[in-house]
């Protein structure tokens, strides 16, 4: 799949050139191997997957991804340039944006502000000009807001916009989340897990908000998940790992065919 | 029935996002000001300007400065009386070695001196959290109170230890020294606590206010959507101790004219402004200054109600004051724990239904 430069999906979409590439890496903590040699890439436009059983090294992946790890071996390329060793925050400087597993929104903040922190990379008003407010800061502010109101539409949030966000359920909370996110307006998007935890409506809607996502913006986006009826639907390509290792990496018919991922979901004798 | 928002509608993101969104809070907040700069002047007197207003001015500055640190990003922070003590001798070092220098320069200066001090302070703050950083924050105070003892420079070798402030004037009007007019030192720092406050609502408003309550609220996600801890961090650390420091420079020069290091910038000053945030309310301008108002006031309250009213000796109500003080702040602490900005904003909910509940 590496050799062609794009393909087209079945629902007639084109999937550009490599937008990540993850080469040869491995992470380890101490003597545990978390990952161990892995190479993929993510394109232009594609959703991405990432499936495996508890503990094969899913989010530690993701982890690598936005800098939080740094692996010992192997390199990581962003659209075309080798990754020195940064930072997560210069990380998302170069378009790379998240969400947790476990939501990790600003509790003490709304909705509104908890979504315009996702605009901070694109606000770039120094401390004088926010001390003199009127101005290049109140601009910049409003600038902001209409894009943020955008997502809030988009989302279907806006009855909550001024509530803080401690106080909403668990669903909303994972749809502000993906807002903060969208606001970056991201190269790639990471989303870990974006659908646990919830019921099959909520399910249906996030998908669904995923899907637009990557139609809408033409955002890249690349997501780990556990429902295996959704990652079929919405996927164009799948990565499954099991113990840190790559067992399977194709579209979701390929790899729902592939032995190994069969043999590690259905469970063999390991020997 | 008159506190609401009915009929007020907003119709650009500008209006969304000001202060005071309820015209009737706009409306209060114009008069109170034209109050305090119109009419306190006229009637104000020694024994107000000393007992209530003078401190609750300055105090309010060193709660805004504290309430940015602690309560918008979340550093814990007991060094607040050594960093008013930098302010208090950059203060004291400028006016003395550059006698030219108008006293509104001094003040920001020191200020600027202070908040250079508490970014060096800040820095472990990037590598430890909460009780810890508290306890190296306790470390600085005990620091700097003990530099200023121990190094004559910092008092100009005088025999006492003591630093008092020259006289300075303002349009011909002394502002320090013992000639100084109570209404001319009230409209002083009256100018700087209100443009201090607006310039901290506005740093707390927009994106710089949001990154720190982004570090309070979660640093790791803070970071992930492209926060950089570290400058975040110090930033905050400025920003509050220039505050602190003003204040610190302004309770030396304007309102106790004399001072000694260990007696008025101690570790109880630390204290007293924390104490001030949190009763007020962390997190809130507001709060600043209703912290400020009640630790000010109260001592001041009960001290007229026992020794005026009910004719108790002086030495015993002191004694009570400390008692009835320390009762007054576990009693708020328990029935609203986020201090009497959240009492105030539940009273403005309850108002804006009055008078039907539903």
């Amino acid at each position: 799949m590496n050799a062609i430069d794009s393909y087209i999906t079945p629902d007639g979409r084109t999937i550009g050139a490599p937008v990540m590439e993850m080469k040869n890496i491995t992470l380890r903590f101490g003597g545990v191997v978390a990952i161990k040699d892995i190479s993929f890439d993510i394109r232009e436009g594609e959703i991405r997957a990432i499936i495996g059983p508890n503990g094969a090294g899913k989010s530690s992946m993701l982890n690598v991804m936005n800098g939080f790890y740094h692996p010992q071996e192997g390199e990581v390329h962003f659209r075309g340039e080798k990754r020195g060793p940064m930072r997560p925050h210069q990380i998302a400087h170069q378009g790379i944006a998240r969400t947790f597993q476990n939501i990790a929104l600003f509790k003490g903040m709304s909705t509104l502000d908890n979504i315009m922190t996702g605009r901070l990379t694109h606000m770039k008003t120094g401390m004088f000009s926010q001390i003199k407010w009127w101005g290049a800061a109140q601009r910049e502010e409003v600038e902001n807001r209409e894009l943020v109101e955008k997502i809030i539409d988009f989302l279907e949030i806006q009855t909550i916009r001024k509530t803080p966000v401690g106080r909403l359920p668990y669903g909303l909370q994972k749809r502000v989340e993906l807002g903060r996110a969208l606001a970056a307006e991201p190269k790639l998007l990471l989303l870990d897990e974006p659908m646990a935890g919830m019921n099959v409506e909520e399910k249906e809607d996030m998908s669904r908000f995923i899907l637009d996502v990557n139609d809408e913006f033409g955002t890249t986006i690349a997501l780990i998940e556990h429902d295996m009826g959704v990652v079929m639907d919405i996927a164009d390509r799948v990565v499954v790992m099991d113990y840190g290792k790559k067992i399977g990496d194709g579209t979701p018919e390929e790899v729902r065919t592939n032995q190994d991922v069969i043999d590690a979901y259905l469970g063999v004798a390991h020997d | 029935m008159i506190y609401r928002e009915a009929g007020d509608f907003k119709t650009s993101y500008a209006k969304d996002q000001q202060t005071f969104p309820i015209a009737f809070d706009r409306w209060g907040y114009f008069i109170t000001l034209a109050f305090a700069f119109l009419v306190v002047p006229f009637i104000i007197n020694d024994y107000w300007i000393n007992a209530v207003v003078l401190p609750f001015l300055i105090y309010a500055i060193a709660a805004i400065g504290l309430n940015i640190l602690t309560g918008y990003c979340g550093q814990v922070s007991l060094g607040s009386g050594g960093f008013m003590a930098v302010g208090a001798y950059a203060a004291y070092k400028l006016m003395t070695g550059f006698p030219d220098l108008n006293i509104v320069f001094v003040i920001f200066l020191s200020g600027g001196i202070t908040a250079l001090v508490g970014m060096l302070f800040g820095l472990p703050s990037l590598r430890i959290k909460g009780f810890y950083l508290a306890v190296a924050t306790l470390a600085a105070q005990f620091f700097l109170v003990w530099l200023f003892n121990k190094v004559p420079w910092f008092y100009n070798y005088s025999a006492s230890g003591q630093i008092s402030a020259p006289e300075r004037s303002i349009f011909g009007y002394a502002v320090t020294g013992a000639n100084a007019l109570p209404a001319v030192s009230y409209l002083f720092c009256l100018c700087f606590v209100v443009i201090l406050a607006w310039a901290a609502r506005n740093l707390t408003r927009g994106a710089n206010g949001r990154k720190w309550m982004a570090i309070r609220d979660m640093d790791i996600a803070a970071e992930i959507i492209g926060v950089n801890p570290l400058k975040t961090k110090l930033t905050a650390f400025g920003v509050s101790s220039f505050y602190i420091g003003i204040a610190g420079a302004m309770l030396f020069a304007v309102y106790l004219g004399a001072a000694e290091v260990g007696e008025a910038f101690g570790i109880s000053k630390s204290f007293l402004i924390l104490f001030m945030v949190i009763i007020g309310g962390l997190g809130s301008i507001f709060g600043s200054f209703a912290g400020a108002a009640f630790m000010v006031l109260m001592p001041v309250l009960l001290k007229n109600v026992m020794v005026g009213q009910l004719g108790w000796p002086t030495d015993l109500a002191a004694h009570f004051e400390f008692v009835i003080v320390g009762g007054l702040i576990v009693l708020f602490l328990i029935v609203e724990p986020h201090g009497l900005a959240q009492l105030w904003r539940l009273a403005k909910e309850k108002l804006r239904l009055w008078p039907f509940p539903h």
